[in-house]
């Protein structure tokens, strides 16, 4: 009989002795069919270890991982319903993420929903319960550590504000809500 | 003689006395007293149930128990319902219906749970039992709205239909017309996993109209806001009601029409439904709150606000509310509100509303079950997914609740280790089995070593179902849990190093649960036939839908492994895609 754990013909339990170290015998090298990618810890994985997203991480979206059949452990139907509710809404809504230095979690909100600036910015206030600033055109957002700003479709990083609400609403890609010193240097976008 | 007089009772005197025996560990027990214990019992037996439909064959029943008027039977394993379990698997109900029609004339309930039910079965149901009055079909498939048109028009005393979480192959809107007229009886219809397409609403506004003992109606999504104010004016006494949609536009005549017609059901004390909510309409609810004692949002995609206006703009609400269903949108702030207002909190579960997001997209945490925990001395039953936690949360919460009796925790990433010391999660659950005495399910998740599987087999004495992904580090792991959970039922394992010593050295724990589950794991094909040759009183099923496992080597894993206990043998219904390791069986697969 092949294997490496020799077995006779009953169960011969003294073989199967248990012991805290690994048995005398090579283990039996674990093949994994099933595709998956099993995260390690160091990930900048936002639940995890806080998040990382005050540094350069933020341009550049995680990879997209592999799905564990089966796993998280949750019903079919439950699955379709959030699916359906996500697949309805995203053809209506302008949906983008925001994230804020030092919170552990993102948000996803649907630009379409607000008219205009002040409400926007009451909103993320809401959702985050932070103070954004006075804001002023020449000199951004003051009287808070936070600035409220946005990617636009160039990529390039703007204050929120600076251009009219509704090309904001058509070229705004995610939003950010910067703490510190990146903040106040933040220039103002042409 | 004086012994002899003990057991003289008249075989009616015992039967009578039998009769207000109901639960079956007594029922059991009281049969194995003696011959003619056991014989009068099996006759006046009139409710069996079967944990495993493959555990004992039909035949076996009726032979044992001829006078039986209600079963319930379960048939696929508990991971069939995350996709684990392929398609043709089985549990298919015919053949149990088909010996039943003729054994069972007055067979008048059945239960299922994860089986397969053909239309025809349901046509066979409703020929064949004349006093035809409950029908729950819980996590069902295989059937289609003609299989319901069938059992509607036949069954003249219904009282029960109840599909919840079922497939229902939904052909057409008209099988609800089929009830007839003179059908008054209905006390429960839940057809809330029904798809998209119209229910007949005319039809099932008449049949409400007709059934004055209407206490439990679930609607399906199908049925639009406006509509509900119609039904539950016709069925003022209801006790639970799922609503199907709850969105509209903000109209004042339709949200006064809703609010008065909630208000005027008095004995209304359950709600669930709630797809697609819009918030403007929650305070329709507002009537009703104070008498709640169960909600179940977990299909309610609303903000967090509006669920803490909810739970707390109901002054009452605090002294009813035993369940609480609700997606992540909650947030640790909700649940800091129901901790605050509800304190005979019984049962919490909080399900993912973007469980494949790699970001967590709300601000969810295991603080919110701290604060629960703190809040709700009563609470018992626990199903919680996050993506995060710490040791010191668990024991917290152990210390909090030492009265839980099933706990679930989910952390979405596998092995994910205590987000504080980034630690395996062993503490934690441990102190979870240690301090909840009581607790009898327990679904483990997060990073966790051999260790935990220690503490579990030092302190769950009365765990009977266990469930276990990514978790452990060798066979030991295993060999705790068998070897020290008395009580052990169900376990369930997934992707975790446990192989053959574990499962050899316990092979006859194995006979004194209902079944264990193993998948992607490692334990071997030989290990496999090995305990298949030696116990004969388990059905060892291998699972590969990929190729044959005798077509590898024998140290080779198997992909998928179920073992459970059955008096009927192998069975004979396998998919190619199952072998079993009984002997005589393999020869003819």
């Amino acid at each position: 009989m092949e294997g490496s754990v020799g077995y006779d013909n009953d169960l011969n339990l003294k073989a199967t002795e248990l012991r805290l170290g690994l048995p005398g015998t090579e283990p039996v090298s674990i093949v994994r069919r099933n595709k998956r990618s099993l995260q390690q810890v160091a990930d900048d994985d936002c639940g995890v270890n806080g998040c990382k997203s005050d540094d350069q991480n933020e341009t550049a979206p995680p990879p997209p991982k592999a799905q564990i059949v089966g796993w998280p452990p949750i019903r079919s139907y439950r699955k379709n319903n959030i699916q359906t509710k996500k697949n309805e809404s995203e053809g209506g809504g302008i949906y983008v993420k925001v994230s804020m230095d030092g919170a552990p979690y993102l948000r996803k909100i649907d630009l379409k929903v607000y008219s205009g600036y002040p409400e926007l910015l009451q909103a993320i206030e809401n959702m985050f319960k932070f103070t954004i600033g006075e804001y002023s055109e020449r000199e951004g957002y003051k009287g808070s550590d936070y600035a409220p700003t946005y990617e636009d479709k160039d990529g390039d990083w703007m204050l929120v504000g600076d251009v009219p609400w509704e090309m904001f609403i058509t070229s705004c890609k995610r939003l950010r809500i910067m703490k510190g010193s990146e903040a106040r240097g933040l220039g103002r976008g042409v | 003689m004086q012994k002899e007089m003990a057991y003289s009772f008249p075989d009616e005197v015992l039967k009578h006395v039998f009769s207000f025996i109901q639960s079956d560990k007594d029922r059991n027990a009281v049969s194995l007293v003696c011959k003619s214990w056991y014989e009068i019992e099996r006759w006046c037996r009139r409710k069996v149930f079967i944990g495993n439909c493959y555990a004992v064959s039909p035949r076996m029943v009726i032979r044992r128990f001829p006078e039986v008027r209600s079963i319930e039977l379960k048939g696929k394993p508990h991971f069939a319902d995350f996709n684990l379990v392929p398609d043709g698997w089985g549990g298919y109900v015919l053949q149990w219906i088909a010996e039943m029609a003729g054994a069972y004339p007055w067979l008048g309930e059945i239960r299922l749970k994860r089986m397969v039910v053909t239309d025809e079965s349901l046509e066979l149901i409703a020929k064949s039992f004349k006093n035809f009055k409950v029908l729950v079909l819980f996590s069902c498939e295989g059937f289609s709205t003609d299989g319901l048109a069938a059992i509607a028009a036949s069954c003249k005393n219904l009282r029960e239909l109840d599909l919840r979480e079922s497939e229902v192959d939904d052909l057409s809107g008209h099988w609800l017309a089929q009830f007839p007229e003179t059908c008054t009886s209905l006390v429960s219809l839940n057809i809330s996993c029904l798809g998209s397409d119209e229910v007949s609403f005319s039809a099932l506004e008449r049949l409400v109209d007709r059934c004055p003992n209407l206490r439990s109606l679930q609607l399906n999504r199908a049925v639009t806001l406006d509509k509900i104010a119609n039904i539950l004016r016709r069925a003022p006494q209801l006790v639970d009601f799922g609503t199907g949609n709850y969105a509209a536009e903000l109209q004042p005549d339709v949200f006064s029409n809703l609010a008065g017609a909630f208000s005027s059901c008095k004995e209304l004390k359950s709600l669930s439904g709630f797809w697609d909510v819009v918030p403007a309409y929650l305070p329709a609810l507002y009537s009703i709150c104070p008498r709640l004692t169960s909600l179940n949002l977990s299909y309610a995609t609303i903000q967090s606000p509006d669920l803490i206006k909810l739970v707390s703009h109901c002054p009452r609400l605090q002294r009813l509310l035993f369940l609480i269903q609700v997606l992540d949108y909650v947030e640790d702030s909700g649940l800091e509100e129901l901790a605050s207002s509800c304190k005979d909190l019984q049962e919490l579960r909080v399900f993912p509303s973007d469980p494949f997001g790699v970001e967590p997209n709300v601000s969810l945490t295991e603080q919110g079950l701290v604060a629960v925990s703190l809040g709700c001395p009563k609470l018992q039953s626990v199903l919680y997914f996050c993506r995060r936690m710490s040791n010191a949360a668990l024991v917290t919460i152990a210390q909090n609740c030492p009265n839980l009796t099933r706990f679930r925790l989910c952390i979405i990433e596998p092995k994910t280790p205590d987000y504080l010391t980034l630690e395996p999660l062993d503490a934690g659950f441990g102190a979870i089995v240690e301090h909840c005495k009581d607790l009898r399910r327990l679904s483990l998740s997060g990073l966790l070593t051999d260790h935990v599987f220690e503490y579990i087999g030092t302190y769950g004495k009365k765990l009977e179902m266990l469930s276990v992904a990514f978790a452990g580090d060798s066979d030991l792991g295993l060999h705790h849990v068998l070897s020290g959970c008395e009580s052990l039922r169900k376990l369930e394992i997934r992707d975790c190093p446990f192989g053959d010593k574990a499962l050899l050295a316990n092979a006859a724990k194995l006979e004194t649960m209902r079944s264990l589950w193993m998948s992607s794991c490692a334990v071997s094909f030989g290990a496999c036939k090995l305990l298949g040759q030696k116990m004969p009183k388990l059905n060892v099923e291998v699972i590969d839908e990929t190729e044959p496992p005798d077509s590898r080597p024998e140290s080779y894993p198997v992909d998928k492994l179920y073992i459970y206990r059955s008096v009927a043998g192998p069975r004979f219904d396998m998919p190619p895609f199952v072998w079993s390791m009984d002997e005589a069986v393999k020869i003819l697969h």
